[in-house]
């Protein structure tokens, strides 16, 4: 216990003099969190609390338009500029850039003329239908002018469907509106009442959402319950740089060969690496989701929200680190310089990090790339930590992802034992 | 008693044509100061690797006071200390932090570390910086640290290889002056260098290694007379030629 003892503290006073390591380990995953965070953060308000701006170009002059305008101003989804009616492509599209809009609409001319028309003819068709009018005629074809709508490249293509999906609703209700005007008229002889209008048109079925988690919890995911533990993930498995680089040193050094000829084994070596790098990567956890949860509101980011099942944070943070210690430690073991290990170390944890969807939502990458998924680590410490932090769960609920961990750790320890028994280290 | 018994020692390292050492056999007994001398490539550090059990012989046996050195691992461990040629301690640690490590590795509890480390930093004159990180170090610093770790557990056996090179002359001066301290308490010296003169002041008995085989084995003075020389080098030279060995 004595020897295990000395070894720890020496690996703790190599640790805390290695002030690059330190840099690497913890103020880099530090910057890293607070800079993608507020990016994130600021496309998450884009899209969930901003109002999308938006160039209106009203060539018509008529209700039906007017009325248009008035829907799309009610849905409050856009924060409305209007431009000269006469304005061209080019013109629009300057327009877009100086104002920075996402979209621009033009109202064709006669809109509400056509519109109403087009109205006249559904409405004549259903009454003849019941049998009150008799057949008008031909009804004819492509009668309102289409909407046009000009969108910034940026503009991703599900964002730009809701929004198409929102003017189409806006539209609706304009047609709708004129059809069943004409039709009251065609009957009764008399306007449509505004109230009876008002019960037809607007009285929709409400929707109710509601965010899906398992402790019944209400906490709208955000930039930052997706980012901290995603960083922290990948901060775990940057250690590489540290430890793998720290066992190359060792193994390259005199003092491996000193080691070599004194009456102990290297286990004791390797167990104490393990347990002082899994308190550095605890350290880090502890660090980062402090930032979530004390810095980010005083930088007005979102507070990082913290699952109630801390128990099993402590554990999927253990199982982690842990996991990403013995990865560092076989790329030491293997690794023949401080250059291999540290190279090799980074691009894989890159690699891993891309195909595990931290760096890319795993359900965004290509069928191929997600059978590759099962295979980083770093794809089931992610899953272990939404699990918690985004789904509500318990450690019941993310137990099959950490089943898979706990594998890939002991494979690990194989390699390493095997590597350490062939370089008859062991 | 014999202290290092070597017999039809034979290795060769894998991907070379020759032998490194060719049925070498030699025998060291215990309180004496036996020097390994020889050529560039001649095959000291190969032996010295050999009988520390950092290589395993592909033929032959190795006995350490009467353990052999591949069967036992843990027991001889204890009975020898290792100066290797490089620096083998931890830079970011001081001499007390790595004597600390060294010694608990080594088997001691932690009162004998404290106690030997105070005597040992004291002998070898490194107590006013040992707690200062050994990295800044001069060359003759480190190496006496190199040597206080090697001593620690008080070994009965201490091999030494080159354990001068790239000394001032007062630390190379103390350091054999240290040796042979040791040597006088009862612990078997087996030093490489090519440091002949330094060798002639340290050693009462040499071999003489060259492509894999020991070529003359005596005291000093017995090989001296023989060879008809009155310095060591004089005999290397004689023994081994003029001739380059950097292949």
């Amino acid at each position: 216990m004595f020897k295990l003892w000395a070894t720890l503290v020496k690996d703790f006073r190599i640790l805390t003099r290695d002030r690059v390591g330190l840099t690497l380990m913890f103020i880099m995953p530090i910057i890293l969190v607070i800079v993608i965070t507020s990016i994130q953060s600021s496309t998450f308000e884009l899209v969930n609390d901003n109002k999308v701006p938006l160039i209106l170009s009203n060539r018509d002059n008529g209700k039906a338009s007017q009325e248009l305008i008035v829907a799309i101003k009610e849905m409050g989804m856009f924060e409305i500029s209007e431009t000269k009616e006469d304005f061209n492509e080019k013109e629009i599209a300057d327009f877009m850039h100086k104002k920075d809009a996402l979209i621009a609409i033009i109202i064709p001319k006669d809109f509400s003329n056509k519109i109403s028309l087009k109205a006249k003819d559904i409405a004549g068709k259903a009454l003849n239908e019941f049998g009150v009018t008799e057949e008008t005629g031909e009804s004819p074809k492509d009668l309102v002018d289409p909407l046009t709508l000009y969108y910034h490249p940026v503009l991703q293509e599900s964002f730009r469907y809701s929004i198409q999906g929102a003017l189409r609703s806006a539209l609706q209700i304009v047609e709708s509106k004129e059809i069943l005007q004409t039709l009251y008229f065609s009957l009764n002889e008399k306007e449509l009442p505004k109230g009876l209008e008002n019960e037809i048109i607007n009285n929709q079925i409400p929707i109710n959402e509601i965010p899906v988690s398992r402790d019944g919890s209400r906490n709208i995911p955000n930039a930052t319950q997706h980012n901290i533990p995603a960083w922290t993930v990948f901060a775990m498995f940057f250690v590489v740089i540290s430890l793998g680089s720290s066992v190359v040193k060792e193994k390259l050094s005199g003092s491996f060969i000193r080691l070599k000829t004194l009456p102990t084994s290297y286990f004791i070596a390797l167990i104490s690496k393990q347990i002082s790098y899994l308190l550095v990567t605890l350290a880090q956890v502890v660090v980062i989701f402090s930032i979530g949860v004390f810095l980010f509101p005083l930088i007005g980011l979102p507070k990082l929200n913290l699952p109630s099942d801390l128990v099993g944070l402590l554990i999927v943070s253990l199982i982690s680190g842990w996991c990403a210690i013995s990865y560092a430690i076989a790329i030491g073991v293997f690794a023949q310089t401080q250059e291999q290990a540290n190279g090799f170390g980074a691009v894989s944890i890159v690699i891993l990090a891309a195909i595990g969807g931290i760096l890319v939502p795993s359900f965004a990458m290509p069928e191929s790339f997600q059978v590759l998924m099962i295979l980083s680590p770093l794809h089931w410490c992610l899953e272990s930590y939404y699990g918690l932090f985004l789904e509500g769960g318990t450690l019941g609920d993310i137990i099959m992802n950490l089943i898979p961990l706990l594998a890939i750790i002991t494979v690990l320890q194989i390699i390493v034992l095997l590597g350490l028994k062939r370089k008859n280290l062991v | 008693m014999k202290a290092i018994s070597i017999k039809n020692l034979s290795f060769q390292y894998s991907g070379q044509k020759d032998l490194c050492l060719d049925n070498l056999s030699l025998e060291v007994l215990e309180g004496e100061r036996f020097g390994l001398f020889g050529p560039n490539g001649a095959g000291k550090t190969t032996l010295m690797s050999l009988m520390t059990g950092l290589l395993t012989a592909d033929h032959g046996s190795i006995e350490l006071l009467g353990h052999n050195v591949s069967h036992n691992k843990k027991c001889i461990n204890k009975l020898f200390g290792f100066v290797p040629q490089d620096f083998s301690f931890y830079q970011d640690l001081s001499p007390l932090e790595n004597l600390e490590f060294f010694g608990a590795w080594a088997g001691l509890k932690s009162e004998e570390i404290k106690k030997r480390s105070i005597e040992l930093l004291d002998v070898l004159g490194l107590t006013e910086v040992g707690d200062k990180q050994v990295r800044r170090f001069s060359g003759g610093m480190k190496r006496r640290v190199n040597l206080a770790i090697a001593v620690i557990h008080e070994p009965k056996i201490l091999f030494l290889d080159e354990p001068t090179v790239g000394v001032d002359v007062q630390t190379r001066h103390a350091i054999v002056n240290y040796l042979l301290e040791l040597n006088k308490k009862g612990t078997t010296l087996v030093y490489t260098s090519h440091q002949l003169s330094e060798a002639e002041s340290l050693c009462e008995k040499v071999a003489l290694i060259d492509e894999g085989k020991i070529i003359a084995q005596d005291t000093l003075n017995g090989l001296l007379s023989i060879h008809h020389q009155d310095r060591l080098e004089g005999l290397f030279l004689n023994l081994t030629g003029k001739a380059y060995r950097d292949s």
